[in-house]
């Protein structure tokens, strides 16, 4: 049967061409792979090649011949015997491509003023729990130690986290629990750990990744991007990627520029990546617990001077808190604090001081920077009218920006005062003790926000 | 490029020899049938064809067995036919529609299929390298005993997470045979160019891992080479390198205009080192089949092809809704 040669498209974004040169003729027999013609895109000379076998019965379009749109019948190819003029006039094959119309896929609600949101207020352990004082980084443990105990495919691997009882002693004891065969210490090669991690993840393992800091965890941003976070979308849902990526995040103390950046902006933006970044030692082991359950890659941010601090757990049996949801740690009426991670320290301290001069603070802790409790923050903008964010990262680009940029659309109406989007200098962390303190936040600067919204 | 002639007299049967010609004829008449329609705009993107390379996937599956993994990059559409996938999801997932193994939302560079054990389709060159000593990791964690194949190109094995994971899969002797598909060509840099050493895999042996050169244009020379390779990670010796030296006639994807090398050069590797060819010599001279067989073999694949095209076309596009499925579990 004769079949139409049609102008080819050559690249993602060819609508037509020239057809510079036949490289063969009305009559010759041409079998698949053979060079048919070269053709002129915009970017370069291509050579176009037979597909199937037959004979030239006919060209249609000559060399030479400039603006050929791409699906143009150029050539008839027949059988043996066949004879090509037989054919009708070729008439241009439909390009088949149906136009994707841009349909009004709906808009995320926005602009009105909303209706008060669902938030979620229910406590995260009951009231009646024993309580008992104990620091971030027993907490941490705790919460690994339990899930490994709980799930064979559980491991946890990084540098120096076996022998070494970790570099921050977040893994202290798990080693002789578990063995080396779930408490791996890992050669210092960021990028190739992390995509064994990752890769075991899909080969059903459930990995902890410790970074020893995120700052390294930069070396590995594409397996935890492109691998880990993008797979189950790109796989039609067909392939997960249940996997924590954990450790310090943020300025220490005195570690200078390279190791001292907070990274909650940067993997706040990722679609299929989970990101949290607790503050107390009880979110810390509930959050953990329900990261390492969690079927998706989570960021799990932690800070090393919180590591040391002491705050109350609750000692239930296996406590877990949910992603997602925000804590109010203090209820207040004048103003709304959103924090997460450290800066949570600054924003408690601040309100403390500012209820000494008669301002009620609301302060709430994200711990989950995504998906973000966006209800929990509108919900007390539409009681208080005034609302600072604080972090330590940077200013542009900033998780404060975002949230300034929700509440502006969904509570512009509530708002008595433009949003005051504290954050870390725009500057690499300077080394020098007086410099350092200066880039970072702090509590005056909270204080005088919470002021200049409060018009004090 | 190794000549055909070193191929040792073959131990195989006429069934064999059948199933390999009927395998690589279908990838080869695949991407010839994609390549067309990409022309025809029904393809967009990307579009990275396998043609040339074909006994390469082909003798390594025939060296696998089930439950064993397998993981590549982009130039992907062999991997996932020699596996078993269904051609009409592969087309279809080319096209963008809803019938495709991704729903339309991976194209060409991503598939995946849990049920042949195929891990993708990896657009980030070389990152699947780490990925796939992950895969066999998890396989020694649950002593299963799979071997999985982790395929790169000469361009990827100058990637240093190539190098990060060999050492990581040399001291935790994981089972991962490193499938080093040396084309000669990174995108339009010839392996000259770009790399230091002649024979990628003697790289492996600063790391202690063994490793051999395997003629890929000879699909019995490769099934050999992958038993002995995947013999050795059953063995739980650890990883094992095999470099593949293959060719491919197309382009690094459907835009290239290959002007990097000369048109002599392919068409001496097309007529004289032909994978396909040469095993439809072995059937004829060896009178296993003949040209009649070989012709309904043919056709038959045709038939495949056509198939999968029109399903590719017939499948709707994605329902709108789709944009937002599948971001978490």
């Amino acid at each position: 049967m004769a079949t139409e040669i049609l102008m080819p498209a050559l690249s993602p974004t060819m609508e037509e061409g020239t057809l510079a040169k036949w490289l063969v003729k009305e009559g010759d027999t041409v079998s698949s792979g053979d060079i048919m013609a070269e053709i002129e895109t915009d970017k370069a000379t291509m050579e176009f090649e037979a597909v199937d076998e037959g004979i030239v019965g006919k060209i249609l379009i000559a060399e030479g011949t400039e603006g050929v749109k791409v699906n143009t019948p150029i050539a008839v190819l027949v059988e043996e015997g066949e004879d090509a003029s037989a054919l009708p006039a070729a008439a241009p094959a439909a390009a088949a491509v149906t136009e994707a119309a841009p349909a009004a896929v709906e808009a995320p609600a926005s602009a009105t003023a909303p209706a008060a949101p669902v938030v979620d207020l229910s406590p995260d352990w009951p009231a009646d729990a024993e309580m008992k004082s104990e620091t971030v980084r027993e907490a941490l443990r705790d919460a690994m130690a339990e899930e490994m105990r709980g799930d064979e495919d559980v491991y946890l691997m990084g540098e120096e986290v076996a022998e070494y009882q970790g570099a921050y002693k977040i893994s202290q004891g798990l080693l002789d629990e578990f063995g080396a065969k779930r408490v791996i210490d890992t050669p210092i090669t960021e990028h190739g750990f992390a995509g064994i991690a990752v890769g075991s993840a899909f080969g059903g393992l459930k990995p902890i990744v410790e970074f020893m800091t995120f700052n390294f965890a930069m070396q590995a941003i594409d397996q935890i991007i492109n691998s880990a976070a993008k797979t189950l979308y790109m796989s039609g849902g067909q392939m997960g990627c249940p996997i924590v990526f954990r450790g310090p995040n943020g300025a220490a103390a005195r570690v200078a520029a390279q190791h001292s950046q907070d990274y909650a902006a940067w993997y706040m933006q990722v679609p299929g990546l989970k990101v949290v970044m607790p503050y107390s030692a009880a979110d810390a082991k509930g959050l953990l617990k329900s990261a390492i359950r969690d079927p998706n890659p989570v960021v799990f941010l932690e800070n090393e001077i919180l590591y040391g601090r002491s705050f109350d757990v609750p000692q239930v049996d296996d406590l877990t808190i949910p992603l997602g949801k925000a804590r109010i740690w203090r209820e207040g009426s004048d103003v709304t604090i959103v924090s997460f991670g450290i800066g949570m320290q600054y924003a408690l301290e601040a309100a403390d001081k500012l209820a000494e001069d008669g301002i009620s603070a609301e302060v709430i802790d994200l711990r989950t920077i995504r998906p973000m409790d966006t209800g929990a923050i509108i919900n007390s903008v539409m009681k208080t009218n005034r609302l600072v964010t604080v972090e330590e990262g940077w200013p542009q680009g900033s998780v404060g920006s975002y949230i300034s940029s929700v509440v502006m659309q969904q509570a512009f109406d509530y708002l008595d005062a433009p949003v005051i989007t504290l954050t870390g200098k725009d500057v690499p962390m300077p080394y020098a003790a007086n410099l350092e303190k200066l880039a970072l936040i702090t509590t005056d600067e909270v204080i005088a926000a919470v002021k200049q919204v409060t018009y004090r | 490029m190794a000549a055909r002639k070193t191929t040792k007299k073959p131990n195989v049967s006429a069934e064999e020899l059948k199933t390999y010609y009927r395998e690589m004829l279908l990838i080869r008449r695949f991407e010839e049938k994609a390549g067309q329609l990409y022309g025809m705009g029904l393809i967009g993107g990307f579009c990275h064809l396998y043609i040339g390379q074909e006994a390469v996937v082909v003798g390594l599956e025939a060296a696998a067995k089930e439950g064993d993994k397998r993981i590549t990059s982009y130039r992907d559409h062999g991997h996932m036919l020699a596996c078993g996938m269904d051609p009409g999801g592969v087309m279809a997932e080319l096209t963008g529609r809803e019938g495709g193994l991704s729903k339309g939302k991976g194209g060409s560079m991503h598939m995946f299929s849990k049920e042949k054990h195929f891990y993708g389709g990896h657009g980030i060159v070389g990152a699947q390298v780490p990925l796939g000593a992950g895969l066999a990791f998890a396989d020694k964690y649950k002593e299963n005993g799979g071997v999985t194949f982790t395929y790169f190109g000469d361009g990827a094995a100058n990637q240093g997470q190539v190098y990060e994971t060999f050492n990581m899969a040399a001291i935790w002797d994981l089972p991962v045979v490193f499938v080093i598909e040396n084309n000669q060509y990174a995108m339009g840099t010839s392996q000259t160019r770009s790399t230091s050493t002649k024979d990628i895999y003697h790289r492996g042996e600063a790391f202690g891992i063994p490793g051999e050169i395997v003629n890929g244009m000879d699909v019995l020379a490769v099934k050999a080479a992958g038993e002995k390779a995947v013999a050795h990670c059953r063995a739980g010796k650890g990883p094992y390198i095999l470099e593949v030296k293959t060719y491919r006639y197309r382009g690094h994807s459907m835009s290239d205009p290959a002007k990097y090398r000369t048109r002599e050069e392919v068409q001496k590797v097309r007529e004289q080192s032909d994978p396909i060819e040469h095993v439809r010599e072995l059937l004829l001279t060896g009178k296993h089949a003949t040209e009649d067989d070989l012709k309904a073999i043919d056709k038959e694949i045709k038939e495949v092809v056509n198939q999968a095209a029109e399903f590719s076309k017939e499948s709707p596009e994605p329902s709108l809704d789709e944009l937002w499925t599948d971001i978490y579990a």
